[in-house]
């Protein structure tokens, strides 16, 4: 169960108003809010720990590698890494995650027979490198569709995959909030002899995540999106697979040894962090992490399934056919995520009033730009729940949104 | 609140339900330019029709929300039937006025270059945009089309 008093009082920015309101942060499948103990955790190792990793041999330039290198083995723990030394790679976000392994895995075990799966629901970060990459190499990119009610259409998913070297796939839509059914979709990829990469930015932070019983082969997330600091992201891959996929960024500290005549990369996660890593950051997304484990993703989702009913409910029964929420209305099928549009009112709008009552969403195409034209509409405006938000914070959606219908009535 | 009825005038509200010169011209003769905001996905579709130095007619057609759709409709009965100078000297205003909360912005203290804001007649309804710097994209989206369309039509 989520104690909701003590998980408000642990995030700071709750305290915030926004014209003289009391913020209601409705934004969190754009970037999570994050608790006092990941803040401190990064202040304190700037304060007393602080040094470049996997250099200096003195005190603290331990101390900060062995922050570093352990904010594997928090992160790994969360999603069930076995080996997470040799699993998790730190980027900088999602963006970069998905970059790294189109480039790397795809750009040299894709060749222009080959096929690629992807879905309509992708967010761009699961799309346009995949297109650039397709300019290079000239491989088939093929497209799983979505149903009237928000859901892949999997009929014709073996066709599909015949022939296919990897579907890459959302576990969670950041616009519909549509789970997808990932362990279905890895064993279908393993049958047809594809891997199966999963985008994980949206479902880290909300569902119960385990990598070995979904039986997937690699995983993006980012950390703002968990409780944890911007500037820093997970490639999470099994051994046998990252062990195979050639250095990516180039340059410091993802080498065993340069010449002039060449270099030979490191082994593990190392070889694609070239430069100095998001230390701090590392040791944020670590305190997220353990805060998540703690607080249990099922109690976060039992939590954050009640709160989308209840929205859901509270909406309808406000607004009516008025009301478009789009994505699946079984809540069991659905993260926290809400977009919707209400009558004639355009998105941008409802976003400014509802700001006028302190209630944060997000208009606009939520990067998913072929979801939209899919959908028929250019814009949503979409509110989305953390562990953090209450019925409270869908009341006064509810009546932001009154407020909205009035005006453009 | 007091900010937003300055963003939501009546006039902004009633351009928006009821765009003026909405549509648009055949083209040829008239020169089409679209115009997006890539950010939301506001498009606005500007048709022109120049003759002698005069902007004798102008269509507004696209979709977006209140601030984009109505800045372009207002825009439109503001532009009609005046001289290419005019209508270049009407747009370098507008954008005078938009560009004036960047004052706000940064830490110099540079003074808003000032607005002769009766010079813009019904225009003027959309200062209050500029308390909404996000919006400001919305708001000048028809205008940097019109400015698009004028160039590509050598006018």
């Amino acid at each position: 169960m989520i104690n909701e008093a003590e998980i408000r009082a642990a995030f700071p920015l709750l305290k915030r108003e926004l014209h003289n309101t009391p913020i209601v942060y409705l934004d969190t499948a754009a970037s999570s809010l994050q608790p006092q103990r990941v803040i401190d955790a990064m202040s304190h190792y700037y304060a007393n720990s602080h040094a470049n990793v996997h250099r200096g041999v003195y005190g603290t330039a331990e101390e900060a590698t062995g922050l570093y290198e352990g904010a594997r083995h928090a992160v790994g723990s969360l999603i069930g890494s076995k080996h997470p030394a040799q699993e998790i790679v730190f980027t900088k976000n999602t963006t970069e995650s998905i970059n790294l392994f189109v480039n790397s895995w795809g750009g040299t075990k894709l060749g222009p027979d080959d096929a690629v799966v992807i879905s309509i629901m992708e967010h761009h970060a699961n799309i346009v490198p995949w297109f650039v990459l397709q300019e290079r190499i000239g491989f088939e990119l093929r497209w799983i569709g979505v149903d009237g009610n928000g859901e892949l259409m999997l009929d014709n998913l073996d066709e599909l995959l015949t022939g296919a070297k990897v579907l890459s796939v959302t576990a969670m839509s950041n616009v519909l909030g549509t789970i997808n059914p990932i362990a279905e979709l890895a064993a279908a990829a393993h049958r047809h002899g594809a891997i199966i990469h999963v985008d994980g930015a949206q479902s880290v932070p909300h569902l119960p995540v385990d990598v070995d019983a979904l039986d997937i082969d690699l995983m993006s997330f980012s950390s703002h999106k968990m409780l944890g600091p911007t500037g820093i992201g997970v490639l999470w891959a099994r051994r046998e697979i990252l062990t195979a996929m050639p250095p990516f960024l180039t340059g410091g500290g993802m080498i065993l040894d340069v010449r002039t005549d060449g270099f030979t990369p490191a082994d593990g996660p190392s070889r694609f962090e070239a430069g100095t890593p998001p230390i701090a950051e590392a040791v944020g997304v670590a305190e997220a992490a353990r805060y998540l484990k703690e607080l249990g993703l099922d109690a976060v989702r039992d939590h954050e399934q009640a709160l989308t009913a209840y929205a859901l409910d509270r909406l309808f029964d406000a607004f009516g056919d008025e009301l478009t929420v789009h994505g699946p209305r079984d809540v069991a099928r659905r993260g926290g995520v809400i977009s919707f549009t209400l009558g004639e009112v355009h998105a941008h709008d409802i976003a400014q009033i509802l700001d006028s009552h302190a209630v944060c969403v997000r208009p606009g195409h939520h990067c998913a730009k072929p979801l939209m034209r899919h959908l028929g509409v250019p814009a949503t405006a979409r509110a989305s729940f953390g562990v953090y938000n209450t019925t409270a914070d869908a009341d006064a959606l509810v009546e932001g949104l009154r407020d909205a219908a009035k005006l453009f009535a | 609140m007091a900010d937003l009825e300055e963003l939501y005038r009546e006039i902004i509200l009633d351009h928006y339900r009821s765009p003026r010169n909405r549509g648009e011209l055949a083209s040829p003769p008239a020169h089409r330019t679209e115009g997006f905001n890539p950010l939301c996905g506001d498009e606005i579709v500007v048709t022109i029709d120049v003759l002698d130095g005069v902007l004798q007619d102008i269509k507004i057609a696209g979709q977006g929300c209140s601030i984009s759709q109505s800045s372009a409709s207002l825009m439109s009965g503001a532009v009609k039937g005046k001289s290419i100078p005019d209508v270049r000297s009407t747009i370098a205003t507008f954008k005078t006025l938009m560009l004036s909360h960047e004052s706000h912005l940064g830490d110099g203290d540079a003074e808003p270059e000032a607005v002769d804001l009766k010079s813009l007649g019904e225009l003027a309804a959309l200062q209050g945009v500029v308390k909404f710097p996000v919006r400001i994209k919305c708001a000048t989206l028809g205008w940097n089309t019109l400015t698009q369309a004028l160039d590509e039509a050598g006018a």
